[in-house]
């Protein structure tokens, strides 16, 4: 059984300009010390869905729906708040994306993070001060104990993106959502907090929801990848397969679009035309088909669903009327996925 | 061949917030701390750092929205570092600069077509008809339509307002372009787009690019000559192919094997030089080399010239039949 399943999740949101569909119906599961990563381009939902998740998703204006959230085998969507609060930052916590502005600054770094185990493990103020030393050493900050005693604005982005990752860690959550944790970072840095997420979850088996839309990142990290586009999963498969092979037309769009330090530079990037489409406005039909190549009249009617490719045992699957068409075919698009 | 720009030994240091009680500035914060380099006509340098390295001041500086501490800026030939307002006037036609935040550089109460008309306005270029007509070519460069003209721009996506203002920066026709990391706040695919549309431009109008960016694989695809900055200092100046073939100083392959590379078995398979620490701030630069306290490669320099004496920007054996390199390091590298 996995870790946690999620089954058909959406998240609407009333606006001025009507109901916006953020996340369409979107399910999947995450193994423990497994990490899923979760791609997409801004507004496509994967950071509404990561929210979702764990109940923030703010109520009026948005709504969640599911048919399930199983975390190890409890459903979610039917728990009281007082439930939910107790498994947030416990065995589910989230890594927001921006560490200048995720952490209080009123508060010292001791302070927020002891605060998490006092409410959560019921630990005396000197114990929580000693173990939230210690959860601060174990992310490599140099001096844990002057640290505490620092508010957020005397550190680094680097350095609060790993108070933020050693809040999260402190409960040992059994599932760790990470919302673009590094796109704030420079390289270097980004690296350093890579590996050690990575150090975690080999020794905890931490499941790991990463977000992202860096497919650098996604190939350093994941072992399963999802696609999403305009609030629905378009393809998701193991992480190699995926970023080598791609079906669906958009993913082998966005991995044409990424500039790289291999290959020839003279070659232009052959992008996608256009821009993603409006969530409050959608088109018609396949959310994709006004800036794919192969769209037809059937991709402008009718949504695709989510169907495995090939045979189903490699797990892929991908959201494309074209692909269940031409399936047999010597696919000349497979080929022209990896320049 | 001739210099377009010619950057020799700049500085720019902003004062702290903190004042000592005469009113002193406490320190001061060496932003650009002793760069050199020079650009081509025609031209594309690509400037890498991470944040904090001095990049965008240096941008800022070079057009004059920051006055240099010292140094000497020479565009086709005129000394910059000094030079009058009514001095400027004829040579900010001939470099403009595109800005990171496309909706923060475009006035939201202007239309687009008076955006594209002022920089003519100002320079007292044409009557308004022909400004206007100018206005729609430049769209057309840049694969907008005319439909946009009198449109705002909270009325376009941020790439579509990185479009804009990349076909206000052209309205003089400029010989070169200063851009401060005109891709970063784009999505992928949008990115690509503004990437192709770059270089079109360049063979089009053969434009002369400072391209300051912090993602390296975009550099690579945009320029012919690429600097490496770290803490208000050029490391590492070399051709494309021999920066990202064979980097030289130890935070240029740092940085190189921080980049993650979307390909698995190419990501999975490789070795990763991981730098501990972080960029120590500006305001207080390590004594000697700057990275010499993030530096793997430190232990080789025999009697610890690293902490005592900083490295100076010097030539390296190029390969065989391309252009000269410079590297600043102890090492005999």
């Amino acid at each position: 059984m996995a870790l946690l399943e999620v089954r058909d999740l959406s998240v609407q949101f009333q606006t001025a300009h009507g109901i916006v569909r953020a996340v369409d119906r979107v399910s999947f599961e995450l193994e423990e010390g497994q990490t899923l990563a979760l791609v997409g381009e801004s507004g496509s939902g994967k950071s509404v869905t990561s929210l979702a998740l764990m109940g923030l998703v703010p109520s009026p204006p948005g709504s969640v729906s599911a048919a399930a959230i199983r975390l190890d085998g409890r459903e979610l969507t039917t728990l009281p708040e007082a439930e939910l609060r107790r498994l947030r930052g416990n065995e589910i916590s989230l890594i927001f994306q921006d560490p200048m502005t995720s952490l209080n600054p009123m508060l010292t770094i001791g302070r927020q993070l002891s605060e998490v185990l006092e409410v959560h493990r019921g630990m005396t103020r000197r114990e929580a001060r000693r173990a939230s030393a210690q959860a601060l050493g174990e992310v490599g900050l140099a001096e844990p104990e002057r640290t505490l005693e620092c508010h957020p604005h005397q550190l680094s982005g680097g350095m609060r993106q790993r108070v933020l990752i050693a809040m999260a860690l402190l409960c040992d959550p059994k599932v760790l959502l990470a919302d673009e944790p590094t796109t704030a970072l420079d390289v270097t840095v980004q690296a350093q907090i890579l590996e050690l997420l990575r150090e975690r979850q080999e020794r905890c088996g931490t499941a790991i929801l990463f977000v992202t839309h860096d497919l650098g990142v996604v190939a350093s990290c994941a072992d399963r990848v999802q696609v999403m586009y305009a609030g629905r999963l378009i393809e998701s498969g193991p992480c190699e397969q995926i970023l080598a092979q791609p079906s669906h037309p958009y993913t082998q769009g966005l991995l044409r679009s990424v500039p790289r330090l291999t290959g020839d530079p003279g070659q232009r990037l052959e992008g996608i035309l256009g821009a993603p489409p409006d969530l409050a406005a959608l088109p018609t039909g396949c959310a994709f088909h006004p800036r794919c190549d192969l769209a037809d009249a059937l991709c402008a009617e009718q949504v695709p669903e989510l169907e495995v490719q090939g045979d189903a045992a490699n797990a892929r699957r991908a959201a494309c009327f074209r692909l269940v068409r031409d399936q047999g075919d010597a696919d000349p698009r497979e080929a022209g996925g990896t320049p | 061949m001739t210099h377009l720009l010619q950057v020799h030994d700049l500085h720019k240091h902003f004062p702290s917030a903190s004042r000592s009680i005469t009113g002193r500035p406490t320190a001061w914060v060496r932003a650009v701390d002793g760069v050199s380099f020079d650009i081509h006509p025609g031209e594309a340098l690509g400037l890498v750092g991470e944040s904090g390295c001095g990049k965008s001041s240096l941008a800022r500086t070079l057009v004059g929205l920051h006055t240099p501490t010292s140094g000497s800026i020479r565009f086709d030939g005129t000394e910059l570092n000094g030079l009058s307002r009514a001095g400027w006037k004829p040579l900010r036609k001939r470099m403009q600069m595109i800005f990171q935040d496309p909706y923060a550089s475009l006035d939201p109460r202007q239309t687009v077509a008076s955006i594209l008309a002022e920089p003519l306005a100002i320079h007292r270029i044409g009557r308004p008809r022909e400004r206007r007509l100018r206005a729609l070519q430049l769209l057309e460069a840049v694969g907008l339509n005319p439909a946009h003209l009198q449109r705002y721009p909270h009325e376009f996506s941020g790439g579509q307002c990185q479009r804009i203002s990349i076909a206000r920066a052209l309205a003089l026709e400029p010989e070169l372009l200063i851009c401060d990391e005109p891709v970063s706040a784009l999505d992928v695919s949008i990115q690509a787009q503004i990437i192709n549309l770059l270089r079109d431009l360049q063979e089009r109008f053969d434009l002369a690019y400072l391209f300051i960016a912090h993602d390296l694989a975009v550099v690579r695809h945009l320029c012919s000559r690429v600097a490496v900055m770290y803490l208000g200092r050029i490391v590492e100046t070399a051709a494309r192919d021999e920066l990202f073939g064979d980097p030289r100083h130890p935070y240029t392959r740092a940085l190189l094997s921080a980049v993650p590379n979307p390909d698995p078995q190419v990501e999975r398979g490789r070795q990763r030089i991981l730098l501990a620490g972080e960029i120590p701030s500006p305001s207080s630069p390590p004594p000697g080399c700057p990275f010499h306290p993030r530096c793997p490669e430190r232990s080789q320099v025999p009697d610890d010239r690293c902490v005592r004496e900083p490295p100076i920007l010097a030539a390296r054996k190029p390969h065989p039949g391309t252009s000269a390199r410079v590297c600043a390091c102890h090492l005999p590298i």
